[in-house]
């Protein structure tokens, strides 16, 4: 067995004020590489705003967020612009409301992931446009890995579609292999399940592990379905009113009462008279 | 035959009311604007009312919209007897009108305009088909499936008209080509193609930043303006000339884009909107009262020609220099100058376009219709939304200036009142009416705005009141433009899936 690795992003002290409102009050978690890290909690517990601080659409009021990145070295994520985040830290992340492209095709939506490797590729648009550069072959990359991601969630046939007619699930894995398409080392899914009956629940859990388990991306998920969380997290932090109070392995969670009294609830049949 | 094919009850209140308001509208609508007319103190006056042309209005809109509340009630019968004798014999009286001089039955005509009456009569004939078509086919087709249906019908029509394009394109672009020497053009047609061509090089160079990156410009005539007066001001105080100028006007212009663009961008839709605005009245203003440098509202005049590789189109040109007409030994003809600038604009607006549609499938153009689509998605994928709005900001306005030398170059002579506010709206309409982001759309939408009001120069006053119709009619029935269809930039079935399930080379 190799040596215990550091956990690929450490957030220490992780505060956010709006005004008078403390969103999140001194928070500090770990997400392990390669491994699944759920974040629950009841509504307005912070999680969004976590995500939010995460991948740079807040200025954190106080905290550290270190992502040691294998070929880039240590990020610190809260002094980065919100675009430079997941281009240079490789954070890529999905939304509670889906936020597709929806008048571009599917595969459209992939390259856009890949925007940076491409406008690279084309020398930024004036090499390209002269007709010099590897654009053509880099095109080409770019579309074999788009194709190969929508071969994963079965969505091939359906590539030249705008991605606004599809159905809900299927945008809900698009979105997400949308955000593996820009080659994350870190995937935030904020509530990837909602909105999904039991089959396609089960099919998430499979691309999750399949994202984790072959591609060794650490992941970091918001739900509210506890059968998803339970069954693929390795890792849970339970936040209440912005607080962290309670952080281990699934099972741990479980039966923590803390947490039972914040969110889970007590059994069934002793919560219905 | 379908008579008594579901015979839904018809509320003859109801339509009666309808109608009745529709009528009031129409006259609250046209009492000012048609029914008192301001006159010269002189001949009587200063105000006089005529209602007759209010009274005749209010008739029709509530004729016509009883008759779409019967259409819709699945009463066509009485529609079609009605709408088809009321347009046979108003186009009766017209053609009779057109024929014979006297005054004679054309007493009896709505509306003293010819036109009106003519399209009143065209409205009355398309109601007549339509209850005829109801009367036939029985099912009344406007409830909200059948508007769906519609709806599709459109887009399908749309994307039919994209895959025509690719023929059509090319033979409209052949019927640009050989324009000039069509039997029938004189110098008149000719310069109304130049002032098309020109809306529609604008209209592609605008479609850029609101077509693709959904950046709402409205101070766009401010570019033009900067390469206007960018090509006027190098020619006169350094006697550069206009081919010279020509990249200098693009660049200038450009930067003008960055130079707002880049506090600016950050504003989203409605404040982006204003922001232009105000900008677009600012390059006016600054123009108009900075007398020194730009001659202030004298304009700067004597701003040289183009030429055709050093060749002037003079009569005379100065000695020891030849002229295009003496090179190539003809006859000289002072059409000739304007053949060529209609040459000018023309390749001006095709590189335009090549480049638009070549840009279009390169990520940056992909990037712009990204961030159209949605901005947070755009930044949580790694794509520089400020940048990205800026390049398309700036190559934008690079086309404008290249327009506005070449307007400078056309006329040889500019003022600030060719940059008005309207200038922005039009040739935003242009783009909005095509369709946004649609490169034949904003052909059809420069043709139709721009050629058809020298058509319609005969209803004077109305003619605005018609373009306001137009464009409010486009939004009722077409809210994304007329040809409004996207084709993906790249298809997947394009591609050979060869290693179809082989993983790209991925970090481990």
């Amino acid at each position: 067995m190799s040596p215990p690795q550091p956990a690929l992003l450490t957030v220490e002290h992780l505060t956010m004020r709006f005004g008078g409102l403390v969103a999140i009050d001194d928070v500090s978690f770990e997400a392990p590489r390669a491994k699944i890290t759920a974040i629950i909690g009841p509504n307005g517990a912070g999680k969004t705003t976590v995500f939010n601080c995460l991948t740079g659409f807040y200025k954190p009021t106080a905290g550290r967020l270190a992502l040691r990145h294998p070929q880039r070295g240590e990020c610190l994520l809260e002094r980065m612009e919100g675009h430079a985040i997941p281009a240079t830290a490789g954070v890529a992340r999905t939304f509670q409301n889906i936020r597709l492209f929806p008048g571009m095709s599917v595969l459209e939506n992939l390259l856009i992931a890949q925007h940076n490797v491409l406008m690279r590729a084309s020398g930024y648009t004036i090499g390209a446009l002269l007709g010099l550069g590897r654009y053509a072959a880099a095109e080409q990359r770019a579309i074999k890995r788009a194709r190969y991601w929508l071969d994963r969630v079965g969505l091939v046939d359906r590539a030249d579609w705008n991605a606004g007619n599809l159905p809900y699930g299927d945008q809900r894995r698009l979105e997400i292999v949308r955000a593996m398409c820009i080659e994350p080392v870190l995937l935030c899914l904020d509530e990837p399940a909602a909105g999904l009956n039991p089959r396609e629940s089960a099919e998430l859990n499979a691309l999750l592990s399949f994202i984790r388990d072959e591609h060794k991306v650490t992941l970091l998920l918001i739900e509210h379905d506890m059968s998803v969380v339970m069954e693929i997290s390795d890792h849970v932090v339970v936040l209440d009113y912005g607080r962290k109070i309670a952080d281990g392995t699934p099972d741990a969670i479980r039966n923590d009462p803390a947490v039972i009294r914040a969110y889970l609830g007590e059994p069934e049949e002793e919560a219905r008279p | 035959m379908h008579a008594n094919h579901a015979r839904t009850p018809f509320d003859l209140g109801a339509a009666l009311k309808d109608a009745g308001l529709v009528a009031g509208i129409v006259v609250l609508l046209t009492v000012a604007l048609v029914g008192a007319r301001v006159q010269d103190i002189s001949s009587g006056p200063p105000v006089v009312f005529r209602f007759d042309d209010v009274i005749a209005a209010a008739l029709l809109a509530f004729v016509g919209r009883f008759a779409i509340a019967l259409l819709r009630g699945g009463r066509p019968r009485p529609v079609l007897i009605a709408a088809l004798a009321f347009a046979l014999g108003l186009s009766a009286i017209l053609v009779h009108g057109v024929t014979s001089a006297g005054p004679g039955l054309t007493r009896l005509l709505p509306f003293a305009s010819p036109v009106i009456n003519w399209v009143i009569a065209i409205a009355a004939w398309i109601l007549s088909a339509r209850a005829a078509w109801l009367q036939w086919h029985a099912t009344s087709t406007l409830d909200a499936e059948a508007r769906e249906a519609r709806e599709a019908r459109m887009d399908r029509l749309g994307a039919m008209v994209q895959t025509w394009a690719r023929f059509f394109g090319p033979l409209l672009l052949g019927v640009a080509v050989v324009l000039p020497f069509l039997p029938g053009i004189d110098r008149r047609l000719l310069d109304i193609a130049i002032l098309v061509v020109t809306y529609i090089m604008l209209g592609w160079g605008l479609n850029i930043v609101v077509g693709l990156a959904g950046l709402l410009d409205l101070g766009y005539v401010a570019f033009y303006a900067v390469g206007a007066y960018s090509y006027a001001l190098l020619a006169l105080y350094f006697d550069l000339g206009f081919w010279t100028c020509l990249p200098f006007a693009g660049i200038m212009a450009a930067f003008a884009g960055i130079l707002l663009g880049f506090p600016v961008l950050r504003l989203r839709g409605d404040y982006l909107a204003i922001v232009t605005l105000g900008f677009g009245e600012m390059i006016r203003i600054i123009l108009l009262n900075w007398y020194t440098f730009t001659n202030g509202p004298d304009g700067l005049s004597g701003i040289p020609r183009p030429t055709l590789f050093g060749l002037p189109f003079t009569a005379n040109p100065p000695e020891g220099q030849a002229s295009f007409h003496s090179f190539f030994g003809l006859e000289y003809s002072p059409l000739d100058r304007i053949v060529f600038l209609y040459y000018v604009i023309l390749g001006l607006a095709l590189v335009t376009n090549l480049f638009t549609l070549r840009i279009r499938k390169l990520p940056v153009g992909r990037a712009w219709e990204a961030l159209r689509e949605d901005e947070i998605a755009c930044r949580s994928l790694g794509v520089h939304p400020r940048n990205t709005k800026l390049t398309a900001f700036a190559i934008g306005a690079m086309f404008g200036g290249f327009g506005g030398s070449f307007f400078a170059t056309r006329q040889g002579f500019v003022s600030p009142e060719s940059f008005t506010f309207i200038e922005s709206a039009m040739i935003l309409a242009i783009v909005v009416l095509g369709g946004m982001g649609s490169q034949i759309g904003v052909v059809f939408a420069a043709i139709l705005l721009i050629g058809l009001p020298e058509v319609f120069r005969e209803l004077n006053q109305y003619r605005m009141l018609a373009f306001g119709l137009a464009m409010v009619a486009i939004m009722v029935w077409r809210p994304r433009g007329l040809l409004a269809h996207r084709e993906p930039t790249v298809r997947l079935a394009d591609h050979a899936p060869g290693a179809a399930d082989a993983a790209p080379e991925m970090r481990t």
